[in-house]
């Protein structure tokens, strides 16, 4: 077997044992779409919400809008939360199962389990994001008949990529802090979120606020998303949107397995793969 | 005899490095602990004693070789240091100064090629509790790289002939007891043909029977695939039994190692009876536990 069909196959085992994993928790998966329905839900009621509470009689189209506006920040932040959390579960689901010692143990390369947990968690949160838009279909008339959908699947396909990066830098903590990494990592979700204008444009941010806008890679996944929504941007004027999160995700990925590389290294050295606490 | 296994002056500590973390990350390897005099090093004073007591040395300067084919004992009590000497040969854990090599692959310059060749079993069965056995040694064969057909099919083979029911294979791991999981973890490590299987005390918590089975296993192992083991336990008859030769570990040291009947030599018989690995095993760790209160008296 040459190396590379045996690392490809090692890469289907984290597919399969995710896929197996969602089965067996499938009641937890299910409480976590009603969740996030009802999250996207809520949140794009307030476009409805802000002509009534601003007293003033805006136009039905406005309020339109701002509907689907809010909505795509929802789902496209959906979409982009849940690959960062499979990445950085990588390690924080195994260390709860106690099984990392086996898995760092195992002939594979880092790349290789890196690859397995991307295609997966591309696949499954585009799946669960179609749920999520879905039911939301029902509740608001949503006009996609400007959209352009293939333009719009492409820009989050385009920027799950830098979210992988994020996602293996962030996957180290629970390797490096076996008690509190998990929770750490939702600093680096609650920070994108500020700054990333997913319910808002970025220019309503403060100044310096702005600035850290330009370096997440969410801010471009969003507003080319809206766009091609929206406006219906053609593909080719997407360029613009998707070359800057390509640009990130080339440097977020390598970078990201040599931090996971020099962590491994520290956890070796020091002991920490086998602490449970 | 071909040798499998060379652990050549390997020395591990755990405990609070000198360094902060980031400079522990990025390279710069820590001064290779040059206290090396055992548990808890008592000179120094001030702070510096306080630092250095929160050091173990877990491994200490041990060296040995085992040879192809051989099932190769080590023995020693709570902390001695065994499981850590198995995770150095197993590539998680990076030893501190000397080397281990397995079958010619040095276990940190070429830890892939080592970790091909290896699997070990733990004293925790470490599974997906909620994915069922069939579904956790599935993961655990492909990660080597074999095909899923076959897999499965080795796998009731295995299970079955460990003595776990069919329909227990199916069913999640947490609704089974400790020795089941265990007999799991055993199936683990044999599915994916390892030449040299490092076992740490593979059946603890085993009922008899199931002893009996693991033990004919790990000496089919060894007689059909000719795999070369290594094993901890604290079953001392098991050990005389099964072992070709049996290294007594205490506070990191080696401090025997030969054949169970050469070392059953080494004390004399009491009271008329036979000297069993048992005696053995106390009187050579004992007086190193009455040395230790003297010293800290
Ligand atoms: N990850 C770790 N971090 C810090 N100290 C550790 C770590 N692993 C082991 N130690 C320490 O190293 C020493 C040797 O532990 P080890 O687990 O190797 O002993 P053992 O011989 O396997 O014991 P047992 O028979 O109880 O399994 C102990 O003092 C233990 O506390
Ligand atoms: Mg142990």
């Amino acid at each position: 077997m040459t190396t590379l069909t045996y690392q490809i196959r090692a890469s289907y085992a984290f597919v399969e044992r995710n896929i197996n994993l969602i089965k067996r928790y499938w009641s937890w998966e299910l409480v976590w779409l009603v969740y996030s329905i009802a999250d996207s839900l809520a949140v794009s009621f307030i476009g409805l919400g802000v002509g009534k509470l601003g007293g003033g009689n805006p136009s039905t189209a406005d309020t339109n809008y701002l509907v689907i506006y809010l909505l795509i920040g929802t789902l496209v932040w959906r979409f982009l939360s849940t690959i960062f959390y499979w990445i950085t579960n990588l390690i924080g689901i195994e260390r709860w199962e106690g099984t990392i010692e086996y898995t760092l143990m195992a002939p594979v390369r880092r790349i290789t389990h890196m690859a397995g947990q991307t295609f997966f968690a591309i696949s499954y949160s585009l799946f669960f994001t179609g749920m999520v838009l879905l039911a939301t279909a029902l509740v608001f008339k949503i006009d996609l008949s400007k959209a352009n959908l293939l333009g719009g699947t492409l820009m989050l396909l385009a920027g799950s990529f830098s979210f992988v990066g994020i996602g293996v830098m962030a996957s180290v903590l629970p390797l490096l802090f076996p008690e509190r990494g998990e929770q750490m990592t939702h600093v680096f979700i609650a920070l994108l979120l500020l700054v990333s204008g997913i319910y808002y444009p970025v220019d309503v941010l403060p100044p310096v606020l702005q600035k850290l806008a330009v370096l997440s890679p969410a801010t471009y996944v969003l507003e080319g998303t809206r766009r091609t929504l929206l406006e219906g941007l053609p593909t080719w004027d997407l360029w613009q949107y998707i070359w800057p999160v390509l640009l990130m995700g080339a440097v977020l990925i390598p970078s990201g397995l040599w931090v996971f590389s020099m962590a491994e290294r520290y956890a070796k050295k020091t002991g920490k793969l086998h602490r449970n606490g | 005899m071909t040798t499998a296994i060379i652990v050549n002056e390997v020395y591990k500590k755990f405990g609070k490095s000198e360094l902060p973390f980031w400079r522990r990350i990025f390279g710069h390897t820590n001064g290779n602990g040059s206290n090396g005099n055992g548990h808890n090093g008592h000179n120094g004073n001030g702070a510096k004693a306080a630092e250095k007591s929160k050091v173990v040395v877990a491994v200490d300067k041990v060296s040995f070789t085992v040879g192809t084919g051989e099932i190769f004992g080590v023995l020693g009590p709570n902390g001695g240091g065994k499981s850590t000497l198995i995770r150095l040969i197993s590539t998680l854990l990076l030893p501190d100064q000397g080397s281990i090599s397995v079958f010619g692959y040095d276990v940190v310059r070429q830890s892939m090629a080592v970790q091909q060749i290896i699997n070990r079993v733990s004293v925790e069965a470490s599974f997906f509790k909620k994915l069922s056995p069939m579904e956790n040694l599935l993961y655990g064969a492909r990660l080597y790289g074999q095909d899923g057909a076959e897999t499965r099919k080795k796998v009731v083979d295995i299970l079955t002939r460990l003595g776990l029911e069919k329909r227990a294979i199916y069913n999640p791991m947490e609704e089974m007891s400790r020795g089941m999981q265990q007999k799991v973890a055993i199936a683990r490590a044999l599915l994916t043909k390892p030449h040299l299987l490092l076992l740490d005390e593979p059946t603890t918590g085993l009922d008899p029977r199931s002893k009996r089975e693991v033990q004919a296993v790990v000496r089919e192992m060894r007689e059909k695939s000719g795999t070369t083991i290594l094993l901890t336990t604290h079953d001392m008859v098991e050990a005389d039994q099964l072992c070709d030769r049996i290294a007594i570990m205490n506070s990191g040291k080696v401090i025997a190692l030969d054949t169970p009947a050469e070392l059953k030599k080494l004390i004399p018989p009491k009271d008329g009876q036979e000297t069993t690995l048992e005696d053995v095993f106390i009187e050579l760790t004992g007086k190193k536990l009455v040395n230790e209160e003297e010293e800290t008296v």
